[in-house]
Formats: C-alpha cells, structure tokens, sequence
C-alpha cells in the first residue's frame, strides 16, 4: 500500500491552477495539501493552458512535503484524460475526481491513472485517487465508490452541487449537508479511507467558520476543504488534541503495549474500561498531537 | 574607501562632501561640536509687514541667487504644492545651480524633472525620492550630488551647518501676518509640522507659504513668528485629498496577514513586551496590520504601552482613544484619524530633531524599545536597502529607518521573501540604507531570522529561535 | 513545428506573463517587454530560446509581456501558445518537449 494513503490531511487548500500567483508558494500558509484545480476555477478556453502551469508547477516548485492533489475535470467532460496525463506526468501525489457518481467512476480513473504511470515511467500505485461526491446518487453510492479502488484513499463531499441536486442551498447552519456528510463520514469509515468536508465559502464571517468545523470535527471528518488561507489556523487548532486527551492517549498506548506482553486483554486507565480497540485511536491522538506542534512526550 | 559594512566609498564623494566613511553606529557617540546659527535679520520697526504679495517678490526679497539653497518639508506627501511652485519661480527668474533641501520629495514633484535637466537644479538633498526625479538622478541628469539623508541626518546636518539653508519654505495650514504657523486647521490640514523645524531654527531666510490667513495670534504656534522673514498666501498650498487620506483599510492579503502575525508573535514572546514598552510602526500593509494585532494582544494578555512613535495612522491612534497607550509622539499623520487624534491631551507633537537627530543631547529613538519597519531588499547580513530598486533606480524613501533602526533595542524588518520575481532577500544589497549592526529580526512570509549578532541574548532570555 | 496562426496564452497579472507567437520570418523573433527586464531580461530570453528549441520552434515572431514571471510560468505560457497556435490540446508530450 502507498504509505501516503493515511496520511493527515486536516486542510486541503484549493488553488486554481492556471494563476501563478497562487500556486508559486501556498507551502508557507502550511496547509496538510494544496489542491490545483483545473476544474471549475478554470474558464472553459484555459482549460488548455491551465495544464502546462500545472506541469511546470508540479515539476519545478518544491512544496516542501504539502500533497499535491490535482482536480481534474468530470469525466463527462473532454478534458479528463489528458489533465491525468499532465497531471501523473508532472509527478502529482494524487487525483480527485469531480462528481463521482459510481464505482465505476473511479475505476474509470484508476485505469487511465495506471496508464499514466506506465507512459511516464513512474512506480504502479504512487498516484493516489480521491473522489468527490457532488449529488444524491452519488450520496447513496458512497460506499460502493469508497470499495471501488485501492488507491482511493478518501471521498469528499462537495456541498455546492449536492445540495442543489437535492433542491435546496447552503445555508450556512449545516441542516441541508446533515445526511449527507452523516452518510459520506459512515461509508469512509466502513470501507477504512478517510473523508473532507466541503468548503464554507463565506470569508466574512469566520464565527460561522469555526462553528461549521467543530461540528464536523465532532462528526469524524478527517478534515475540511479550504478556500482561503486564512481559514487554515482555525481549522488545525480545532483538530489539536488537547493536553488531556494527549495525556490519555499516551497511557492507553503505553499501557497496550505493556499489558499486551503479559497478556491481559483488558484493563482501566483513569477508571476507564481500556482494550485493544483504543489503540488506533491513541495512536492517532499522538500523531496529530505531533503535526500540531502541541506533543512533548517521547512516544 | 571601504566602510563599516565593507562598501567602497569613491574617494572623490569624501572629497566634495568632507566627510568620512561610515564607521559604526556609535561612532559619535559623545562627539563635541557647535551648532550653526542662522543669519537673523531683526525686526523691530512695528509699523512693517511680514506680508509679501506673491512667490516671485519673497525670491527677490531674500536675495535669491545662483547657487543658493533652499528647502521644503513633505507634510502634505504626494499632495504637496510649493515644491513645484517655488521652483517653477525660481526657474523663471532664470536662476541656476539651485540645492534643493527637502524632507522628503516624491511623485507630486515630477514637474521639476526639466530644471534638473536645464541646470537650475544641480544638487539635491532628502530622504528619498520617487517617480521620475529618481529616473533623472539614476540617469545621471543631475549635475552634482543627490544626498539621501535619513530623517534624524537631514536634522543633524543643518544643524551642525554641514547643509546651510539659503531659503527655508515651509507650507503652512494656517498661519497669521506675523508668522505664527500652525500645522492644523485650513483647507490643508496635515496635523504637524515636524519635518520644518529645524529648517526655521537654523535657515537665513524663512518664509512662511499659507493659503489659510488667521488674524494674529495664531497660538500655540508650531513653528514662531521669532524664526520667520516673510508670509506669502497663495490659493493652494496642497491638495487635500493626498495630504490626509480616510484611514487606510486592513489590508486582506493574506500573505501580510500572515507577516503581521508573525511580528506579533515575536514581539509579545520578545523580553520588552511587558508593562511600559514603546513601539514604532510604518505605514506599510503588514506593519499596520502588526500593530492591530498587537493591539489584541495587548489587551489579551493586559500589557499597556507607554509611548508610541512616529507617523501615525489610525491603528496607532487608536490605542490612544481605546486607553492602551499613555501618549503618542507624532512626526507626521498619514491619515485623517491621526490628524484628528492631535487634538487630545496625550498627542505630543515633536520636531524631526526631538525625534532623531543623533547629534542632539539625546533622541526619542534611543528610548524605543520595538521598531517595526520595512524595507526593499535586505541581505544575508542584514544591511537594508530602503531607497533603490534593486535594477538601481532610486525609487523609496528611507524616513527614519536608520535612526530607529539604530535607536530601538529591537528593530524588526518584514519583507515578503519575493516581490513578483525579485528577491527581496539577498547576498547583498544593492544599497545600504540601515546596517545589519542596527537590525535584530527579518521577518518574510517564509519564516523569522534572527541577527546571529543577537541569538545568544534569545538563548539567554529563553526564546525559541 | 511551425507555427502558422497566430496565438496568446497567460494573463497581464503580477507574475504571470502574456505570450503572443506568430508566423516568422525565418528566424526566431523575439520581444519582451518586462517589468524586471534589468534584473532578469537575460534570463528570460535563455528560458525562452530554450523552450522553443525544446518544442523544435525555429521560426516564430514571438512578444512576451512579462509580470514579474517565474521561469516555470514562462516555459508555461510559451508552450500554451504555441500549441494553441497548433491546435493541439491532447497527446501532449509531457516530459519530452514539455519538460
């Protein structure tokens, strides 16, 4: 498996692709990943040029370990093939496929990406897939779409379409996007992968901004989709274990791992009844705790 | 001769200028010398008249002549008049060889570029210029010298006589017939006059330019009716709108946003950030947005400061009207906030010479605790370069960036690391403006830098570096 | 490659750069127009006489209207021009010519 699949990935910034102002530098607002967009923040007649940017983008600037995912255009569309030959070709670290409808979907894209991979030399499996989820049938479909492929390492929702899809909007309380994101966060978690929240797109109001990212944090999503870098800060000190949870999840992987050798299965810490199923979890306390600059233990 | 930051000074600029190389921020420290005087013309007889009817008879009453030099001060910026309209007379009057003397010049004063080229203009003396006055000086149009002086050296100059002002102008909001100026009120309010002061202590001839004539008197003057020769008014002395403008929005750009928070972060986690500190900030997005930040966590973590320095805009006068601050020392006000703020009690007014001059008996900047500045390049040693484009056009203005760069015991530099394509950090400048001795941090949309001249005291005082 | 219809790509924004190429008259034809022309004039025309030997360009009147550009954006908007120019938009040689 690409150990990439389950890396953190609490933001994921779009860019457009085509505007070198953007893309020459997003690393320094640190985001988890960047995502260069050829899709709707592209004009139809730059669809063309926005490739080339990408390519050299990919190629010659270093984002310094932020993943690179590139979004390509709707597999109804002309251009899909090609943005995922300019895209394997400038050495992205990964592809999200708009309006995934279907498992078929994304086998559509596995297979052209492996293609991809072929023609340009790179290692089988480097390139991995994200799929988003813009509509009812794609909402009803997570599951089988989160199976469809082992280089899917997670699915997204993308508010915009769906909600008009299901005949309403955004309207900033979240009450629109509850099934949805209830059912997305479920099938990810079912199938293994990971899964984004939408974009919030008012900039104005950064209240409503943080209020949205608690509730999904609370929800069980990996992390959220950013439209402006002001919104990163908001979105990683959310996600920062606190120093209790630290400190629990430090006990629970060091008393594991003690009590595993001697053999018992289950045991308390802090008055809480503890087994193997706690493990992950702790783990994954620990690393964010780490990301987050907040860990000083030696774990 | 190479300097105290190893550049090759051209032995015939110490030649023409007597003066020596840069040896150090403290080599004068303690230097002994008598101050310049002005030639005075009494005036005892109480039947005559400061008034003179135009531009054209105040030249001819103070003897204008080839070779004299005059100066001017920047308050109103880039809505300024009388640069232009003094040296459209004295090129009409066919004078040559004319030393300019001003605070600062900009893109207001374009129009003088033709009598740099024909000759009436041989030698100029400020800040920083901009536009295309920095064109014709890089170009080589300029027959003599183009002297860039900071802020507390223009002062130092005319005051130990190395410039001798001929003619000293000085636009005035309001005056009366006697001379009493006063930088606010009128039709060109810009709040202080700071940057004129020591042109009317230390000048032959001073002359008052008004276009807002107040019966005498007009108190308490900025600058006194005892330092001036004559009082012209004109209709305009300036356009408002570029004197004074609405307080400028909170700049959006995230990436200054960022540099901002950055300046904040190390200010409040810096030894000086607690109860009684002083501060200075320019007028740049990212600076004025450090100091809103400040402000935040100023009240956050309830740390008052004492003084802040400086031009002023509204973030800063704002830390007056929200109690933050026990008082404002002001030089210049950018906006319309600050030119109202001088109305309260705690808004001092100081002289460019209070504020800077290294030859005082001592200068605001030397009590600074931070200064928050900018600049166009800055170099692997931490020289700045405040004043030429880095392809070597003069295109900035120093102001005050080496003083308090000099004066403040720590001096914080933001530069965003790359401005288009152009490194605004590099091996080496392509001026310096301010010493790398002078400059504690470089702060860029990349990360912080520490001088490795201070990093022991940060280990000491438990800083992260 | 020969470029027969004229063709532009990029923007006039703060660093990017505008690339207009038409019809040569025999030889490469090149006129930049840029904001940072003193600091970076000779390394914008080696990117570009670079690029366009890359694509196998040899006859191309060619106008670049720099905005403080990257030599990445550079190299960009050049072959965006000149496969406009050519009509191609798919089978790319990415990594070959392009690269």
């Amino acid at each position: 498996m690409n150990p990439n699949k389950k890396r953190l990935r609490r933001t994921m910034m779009f860019l457009n692709a085509q505007k070198p102002g953007l893309i020459k530098d997003p690393y320094i607002y640190k985001p988890d990943s960047i995502m260069l967009d050829l899709e709707d923040a592209v004009a139809e007649n730059q669809k063309d040029a926005a490739r080339f940017s990408l390519y050299h983008a990919l190629q010659e600037i270093d984002y310094r370990g932020v993943e690179r995912v590139v979004r390509i255009n709707a597999l109804d569309t002309p251009y899909w093939k090609e943005d995922i030959r300019c895209s394997v070709a400038g050495g992205c670290d990964a592809i999200r496929i708009p309006k995934t409808e279907c498992a078929n979907d994304v086998k559509l894209v596995e297979s052209a990406v492996e293609y991809a991979e072929r023609e340009f030399g790179r290692p089988k499996g480097s390139v991995l897939i994200m799929a988003a989820i813009e509509s009812a049938r794609g909402v009803m479909k997570a599951l089988e779409i989160c199976e469809a492929s082992d280089r899917l390492f997670g699915i997204a929702l993308s508010g915009g379409d769906y909600t008009k899809d299901l005949q309403t909007h955004i309207t900033g309380t979240g009450i629109e996007l509850m099934g949805a994101r209830q059912n997305l966060v479920i099938a990810a978690r079912a199938a293994g992968i990971q899964c984004f929240d939408t974009v919030y797109t008012d900039l104005d109001n950064m209240e409503g901004f943080r209020q949205d990212v608690q509730n999904i944090h609370l929800m069980g999503f990996d992390g959220k989709s950013i439209i402006n870098p002001r919104q990163i800060s908001i979105v990683h000190e959310i996600y920062t274990p606190s120093e209790k949870d630290i400190i629990f999840a430090e006990k629970v992987v060091t008393e594991i791992d003690t009590k595993k050798a001697q053999g018992i299965g289950v045991f308390t810490v802090d008055g809480k009844m503890i087994d193997i199923a706690f493990y992950d979890g702790a783990k994954r306390t620990i690393e964010l705790a780490k990301t987050s600059g907040v860990y000083k233990g030696d774990l | 001769m190479i300097n105290a930051v190893g550049r090759d000074i051209p032995e015939e600029i110490l030649e023409l200028t007597g003066k020596e190389v840069f040896h150090g921020n403290h080599y004068y420290d303690g230097y002994e010398y008598r101050k310049h005087g002005p030639m005075t013309r009494c005036v005892i007889n109480s039947n005559g008249s400061k008034l003179v009817d135009s531009i054209h008879d105040v030249l001819v009453k103070c003897g204008i002549k080839d070779g004299m030099t005059v100066s001017f001060h920047h308050h109103f910026r880039e809505g300024d008049y009388i640069v232009n309209m003094v040296m459209e007379e004295i090129h009409k009057m066919g004078i040559k060889d004319i030393t300019i003397c001003a605070s600062s010049l900009g893109k207001a004063h374009d129009p003088i570029v033709p009598y740099i080229e024909d000759g009436t203009i041989t030698n100029i003396q400020s800040s920083g210029v901009r536009g295309k006055i920095g064109e014709a000086i890089s170009n080589g149009k300029l027959k003599g010298l183009a002297i860039m002086r900071s802020h507390g050296g223009r002062v130092r100059s005319i005051v130990t006589g190395e410039t001798q002002i001929d003619i000293a102008f000085i636009g005035a909001p309001t005056c009366d017939d006697y001379g009493n100026c006063r930088g606010i009120g009128g039709k060109s309010n810009c709040g202080a006059l700071s940057y004129a002061m020591a042109d009317a202590l230390h000048a032959d001839k001073v002359v008052a330019i008004t276009d807002c004539l107040v019966p005498f008197p007009n108190f308490p003057a900025h600058i006194s009716m005892t330092r001036v020769d004559y009082v012209v008014e004109v209709d305009a002395i300036g356009d408002p709108a570029k004197i004074a403008t609405g307080a400028a929005k909170p700049t959006t750009d995230q990436r200054k946003l960022m540099m901002a928070d950055y300046c904040t972060q190390f200010v409040v986690n810096s030894p000086y950030f607690k109860n009684g500190f002083s501060y200075q900030t320019g007028v740049g997005g990212a600076s004025i947005a450090s100091t809103i930040s400040l402000a935040k966590e100023m009240k956050k973590r309830n740390v008052r400061m004492r003084f802040g320095v400086g031009g002023l805009t509204k973030p800063m006068c704002d830390l007056l009207i929200n109690d933050q601050v026990d008082c404002l020392l002001d030089t210049q006000d950018f906006d319309l906030d600050a030119v109202e703020s001088v109305k309260d009690l705690r808004h001092f007014r100081i002289s460019a010479g209070q504020y800077a001059d290294p030859f005082n008996k001592g200068a605001v900047v030397n009590k600074l605790d931070f200064v928050i500045l900018a600049a166009l390049e800055v170099d692997v040693n931490f020289n700045c370069n405040v004043v030429v484009g880095s392809d070597g056009m003069i295109t900035g203005a120093q102001g005050g960036h080496p003083d308090t760069a000099a004066g403040a015991k720590c001096a914080i530099v933001i530069a965003p690391l790359l401005q288009g394509r152009i490194p605004a950090i590099c091996t080496e400048v392509t001026t310096v403006t301010t010493p790398g001795e002078s400059v504690d941090v470089v702060i860029t949309d990349y990360g912080i830098a520490i001088n490795p001249r201070r990093q022991t005291n940060c280990k000491e005082d438990n800083l992260s570096v | 490659m020969e470029i027969k219809k004229p063709a532009m790509a990029g923007t006039l924004e703060s660093s990017d750069c505008q690339v207009t190429v038409e019809a040569g008259e025999g030889k490469i034809d090149l006129e930049l127009n840029s904001a940072v022309i003193n600091q970076f004039g000779n390394q914008i025309r080696k990117v570009t006489f670079e690029t366009l030997e890359r694509l196998g360009v040899k006859d191309v009147k060619i106008t670049i209207v720099d905005k403080g550009a990257l030599d990445c954006t550079i190299k960009a908007r050049i072959e965006g021009a000149v496969y406009r120019s050519l009509e191609q938009i798919e089978h790319l040689p990415w990594g070959g010519a392009i690269r």
